[in-house]
């Protein structure tokens, strides 16, 4: 067992959509892991262990990973484990599949993130995230915590409601571009999103992410046999993961410490010094519109404050200097436990220049970024080179 | 393997029916605090953290989240395997040989009181076909222990004889929750489960937690003498649906124990590993276990319990610490037994020690019936 340099050499995705009613949950992971696979030209018995993940509540299956990891994905007969971190369950199987690889344990994994969120209830599911007595009564699910950040950030730094709404358009116009997106939406402005009714203040409906159905593969091997499958692979130059505190009030929720912190020591092992210039793009999890502002900013793509007029500078648009979500991020796709892990395949999609219409030119290195749990923060860079 | 990845302590609570007084992150505190004091070390000595936990037993979403603060995880690198323990310690293991990390800490914590068990495992079923059935764990271990003894001949004495041995093992533990030892004739007498399974054929519900730290070479060292080594590893999946089974033989634990023994360069299991610890979900189980790891020939489990050879003074003691059938925190479960062979190589074993351990196995699970299997060989 060596240690070994790991590259992504083939994803898949599903098309995502509100829902499958045509598809069991079996059949929709399946298409995206025959899509990998078929990319990959693997056949099932070539692959060395199976990493798949969803949130067991929301669709109400314990151990799922003993199910979809047989049915699903070719894991009959091989090692199959389960990794869930909530939002960030698609990045923290990304980083198993990396580490798995990386350590010389396996040559060539598989990595499955999957929601079929209609079998269930994402937010019944995500209250029961927060402690019983202290949270759940006044801060729990996924819209609550967002609205308080979202009013924070709003509070210390004066970014307006019409600098976020601009994300939602800008990343729905994206999404128009990406075949496998859910919300299409080229012609959105900024006044349908102001006008759409409050969810939780600020937070209005287009400011929010949709549910999505849908699966993510991708597919890692070590230096050895990638070079072998593909001449056209991305790189994994680094992973890391930042956490902070647990409860909201311990936390600097708007800016997003954890982020900081992974992001700070990622980048420097990387060797990058300047992410604004360094990075090429970047697919972040913004599960709000104000969110990717906030994240551009704990990113590093600018100072604290300045997400807003980053913006409006049209630096994170698919023309400027670090185009961000060219798929059209979260708030056009969101199947949970696939989520993140879109993040890093349509970062290895850029990398291998196979974006089509939503291709960023020449990119050397990209940014994948997942978001979850307690304000969690997953990172991973890809770069064309090993 | 090479001696590379390390296990240079490991910390337990004592495991109970129920630690009402403990909310999970104080559970975990616990263990964290002990592995901390233990080693002289605080938070700042730890690199990477993985965790295993189940959001269902936990009744919480995202279950590591509960646990964060208490781990120290604040600004560090944490990641969960929603499952057995034993597959959190090899993530662990990844992360050191990878590199970037010298030192990674692996908890498990499970509190069973917390849930009703028969809705928690009846969830692992499919839920289209399948979950109306009524299947749970005990109900589907009553089916396969019933398939494998109709096979092979296996006794109800037979199978009770594993209750009896660990049963009395577990009064060596301080940590064991059931410390009181057991009759074949109790176990015989106990009320019925799931034909042939009895109370005493199966493990209680504990709480529980564990913790351990993980170390490289060069680290080793400095925090102990008895560093005790990771050697080999197998991890195999069995089929889903238990009609695509094969119900008497534990075919993925078998070629997870191959894997293992193939990169551990072990030959002959019986002669060469002096302690094992095997995650043991009913009393029949525990003898499918010696088969499929290649103790003894196929159908032979129940002689070989017979034999007495897995007793504490046998050729190979199988749970010295009592196994599940004595503590049973569920998700926690192999990465205790992962935790007791350290300490059984460690020597640090006390009244439950096997003498001169060398080479240790320990088992982790996942599903139902045995479908995800981890094998690990650990070395003094």
């Amino acid at each position: 067992m060596v240690k070994q340099k790991v590259a992504i050499v083939a994803t898949g995705q599903t098309k995502h959509r509100s829902r499958r009613r045509d598809v069991n949950i079996s059949e929709m992971i399946y298409e995206a892991v025959k899509m990998a696979l078929d990319e990959a030209q693997l056949t099932p018995k070539d692959i060395d262990a199976v990493v798949i993940g969803n949130m067991d509540h929301f669709e109400g299956i314990n151990f799922s990973e003993m199910w979809t990891g047989i049915e699903s994905a070719p894991g009959y007969l091989k090692p199959v484990v389960k990794v869930a971190t909530g939002g960030t369950t698609g990045t923290s199987l990304a980083a198993y599949g990396y580490y798995a690889v990386a350590s010389g344990m396996y040559d060539k994994v598989l990595v499955v993130g999957w929601e079929k969120i209609n079998e269930g209830g994402a937010t019944t599911g995500i209250v029961t995230a927060f402690d019983a007595r202290w949270e759940r009564p006044a801060l729990a699910g996924a819209l609550g915590p967002l609205a308080l950040m979202a009013s924070m950030y709003m509070w210390e730094f004066g970014v307006t409601p019409e600098q976020a709404a601009k994300v939602t358009v800008k990343n729905r116009r994206n999404a128009a571009n990406n075949p496998f997106a859910h919300l299409q939406q080229p012609n959105m402005t900024v006044e349908e999103v102001m006008n759409s009714p409050v969810i939780s203040w600020p937070l209005r409906l287009h400011d929010c992410c949709p549910q999505s159905e849908g699966a993510c593969a991708i597919v890692y091997a070590g230096e050895g046999v990638a070079r072998k499958i593909s001449d056209n692979l991305a790189w994994v130059k680094g992973v890391d993961t930042g956490h902070y505190y647990t409860y909201g009030g311990d936390d600097v929720m708007h800016k997003y410490p954890a982020a900081k912190i992974a992001s700070t020591r990622l980048y420097k092992k990387v060797g990058i010094r300047n992410p604004l210039k360094d990075l090429d793009v970047a697919e972040v999890y913004e599960p709000s519109s104000w969110a990717e502002l906030m994240w551009t900013e704990a990113l590093g793509f600018c100072e604290y404050g300045q997400g807003g007029k980053l913006l409006d500078e049209g630096v994170t648009e698919m023309g400027g200097e670090l185009p961000v979500n060219p798929s059209g991020g979260v708030i056009a796709t969101n199947p949970i436990g696939a989520t993140a892990l879109i993040r890093v395949a349509e970062a290895a999609i850029q990398v291998r220049g196979l974006g089509g219409k939503r291709q960023v030119p020449d990119v050397e290195l990209a940014l994948a970024h997942g978001f979850g749990g307690s304000v969690w923060a997953d990172l991973m860079i890809l770069g064309k080179e090993p | 393997m090479d001696k590379e990845v390390a296990i240079v302590g490991v910390a337990q609570t004592k495991y109970e029916e129920e630690k009402a007084d403990l909310p999970y992150s104080e559970l975990v505190f616990e263990v964290v605090k002990k592995l901390h004091d233990e080693l002289g070390i605080t938070k700042d000595d730890v690199g990477s953290i993985i965790t295993s936990s189940n959001d269902f037993n936990d009744g919480r979403t995202i279950a590591s989240m509960a646990i964060q603060d208490a781990l120290g995880a604040v600004g560090k690198s944490e990641s969960r395997v929603s499952g057995d323990g034993a597959f959190a310690y090899v993530y662990g293991v990844m992360r050191i040989l990878e590199g970037t990390y010298d030192t990674v800490m692996v908890v498990s914590h499970c509190k069973c009181s917390e849930s009703n068990i028969y809705l928690v495992n009846n969830s692992i079923f499919e839920p289209y076909y399948q979950r109306w059935l009524g299947l749970d764990q005990v109900s589907s271990a009553g089916l396969m222990a019933n398939m494998y003894s109709h096979k092979y001949g296996i006794t109800q004495e037979q199978a009770a004889k594993v209750a009896v041995k660990n049963r009395k093992n577990a009064l060596n533990n301080p940590y064991a929750h059931l410390q009181k030892a057991v009759t074949v004739d109790e176990v015989l007498n106990s009320k019925m489960m799931a034909y042939p399974l009895k109370e005493l054929d199966l493990p209680p519900l504990s709480d529980g937690a564990v913790a351990m730290l993980l170390t490289n070479k060069e680290k080793a060292k400095k925090y102990t003498d008895t560093p005790v080594w990771f050697k080999g590893h197998g991890n195999c999946t069995d089929a889903y649906y238990l009609g695509h089974r094969n119900m008497t033989d534990l075919i993925g634990l078998e070629l997870a124990a191959r894997e293992a023994y193939k990169m551990a360069g072990i030959k002959n299991p019986m002669k060469e590993i002096d302690v094992a610890e095997i995650y043991e979900a009913f009393t029949y189980h525990e003898l499918m276990n010696y088969e499929a790891l290649g103790l003894c020939k196929k159908g032979e489990g129940g002689k070989l319990i017979d034999s007495g050879q897995t007793e504490m003074n046998g050729t190979l003691p199988v749970n010295p610490s009592g196994g599940v059938l004595s503590s049973n925190p569920s998700m926690a479960n192999g990465l205790v037994r992962v935790a007791e062979i350290a300490l059984q190589l460690m020597g640090k074993a006390e009244k439950r020690q096997v003498k001169d351990a060398k080479i240790g196995l320990a088992t982790g699970m996942n599903g139902i019936c045995s479908q995800g299997n981890c094998v690990i060989i650990l070395e003094a």
